[in-house]
């Protein structure tokens, strides 16, 4: 699996999105800077990482989508290749058009961190496939804006569509329908508030995270 | 010239923000405060003769998110 993973000033978790693809398919990513206008040859995958890049300044996400390196991103995931958003990540793929809706400050005021549970609501997805439908699964998230909104005849298209990747099974932030992660119309784009690269190996508790990046592998895998 | 742009969220957006400002206002004390929401007012400092086209254009592309929001311009000078 040939990957990358985005690094913006004030990225925090590229790291460790980078420990996990490497874990799962062996082989290190890219770590790609935001000031670049292209990426690497022949991407599988790219990863948006979480953090505060920007500082989270104008809205979370905005100037990280603007920057060059989003264009190439946007090129990339055109002709198909998978992109992953996590938490400002996600922010930034809404901010930058490839994924609806927006993340709002959570409902509730507060930066929420903890485990969540979630609701595998689609296992078809490139990013699902190693899980199964309706499977209650446990990812930590930590942000303060990650209360999904969107108008509600795009919340209807997402939910028609089986777009909605992933549910909190509990209220966690305001999230309209709970959404916790949804994939864009050609399903090769993810973008999802809770880290699954913090929850790969036992040593972390729990690795309900590591079967995202193990069934990418295998769809890429598949289609090679 | 000068611009001042106020970006507000549109209404039916949940504004958690100005939700906590309207409890503290009425742990304040001021009653009668039946709803707040809180905005953006964002100065800009601009070469004499920029088009309003262009200021609007600064909004559409980064200054608002009009999936969430409203954007009003008001030029000075």
């Amino acid at each position: 699996m040939k990957s990358a993973v985005i690094v913006f000033p004030g990225s925090n978790c590229d790291r460790d999105l980078a420990v996990a693809l490497e874990q799962v398919s062996g082989t290190a990513p890219a770590m790609v800077w935001h000031g670049e206008s292209e990426l690497p040859e022949g991407l599988d995958l790219i990863g948006v990482p979480g953090g505060f890049s920007y500082g989270d300044y104008l809205r979370s996400g905005a100037m990280a989508a603007r920057s060059p390196v989003m264009q190439a991103v946007a090129q990339a995931a055109a002709r198909g290749a998978y992109v992953l958003g996590v938490c400002n990540g996600f922010q930034v793929l809404t901010e930058a058009g490839l994924l609806p809706g927006a993340l709002l400050r959570n409902a509730g005021m507060h930066f929420v961190c903890r485990d969540v549970s979630l609701t595998v609501e689609n296992s078809q997805s490139a990013f699902t496939s190693r899980y199964a439908a309706g499977e209650e699964i446990r990812i930590p998230v930590a942000h303060h804006d990650g209360n999904y909104f969107a108008d509600d005849a795009t919340l209807d298209r997402l939910e028609g569509e089986g777009r909605v990747a992933f549910r909190y099974a509990e209220e966690v932030n305001g999230s309209a329908r709970r959404i916790a992660g949804i994939l864009n119309d050609a399903g090769n784009v993810l973008g999802m508030m809770p880290h699954p690269e913090r929850v790969v190996e036992p040593a972390h508790g729990n690795v309900d995270g590591r079967r995202l990046f193990e069934g990418l592998l295998e769809g890429l895998m598949a289609r090679a | 010239m000068k611009a001042r742009v106020f970006v507000t969220l549109k209404s039916g957006v949940l504004d958690p923000q100005g939700k906590a400002i309207q409890h503290a206002l009425d742990g304040l004390g001021f009653s009668g405060v039946n709803d707040v929401r809180a905005g953006k007012l964002i100065e800009l400092d601009l070469a004499d003769g920029t088009s309003e086209a262009d200021i609007d254009a600064m909004c559409r592309k980064l200054l608002a998110n009009t999936v969430i929001e409203n954007y009003k311009i008001e030029t000075v000078g």
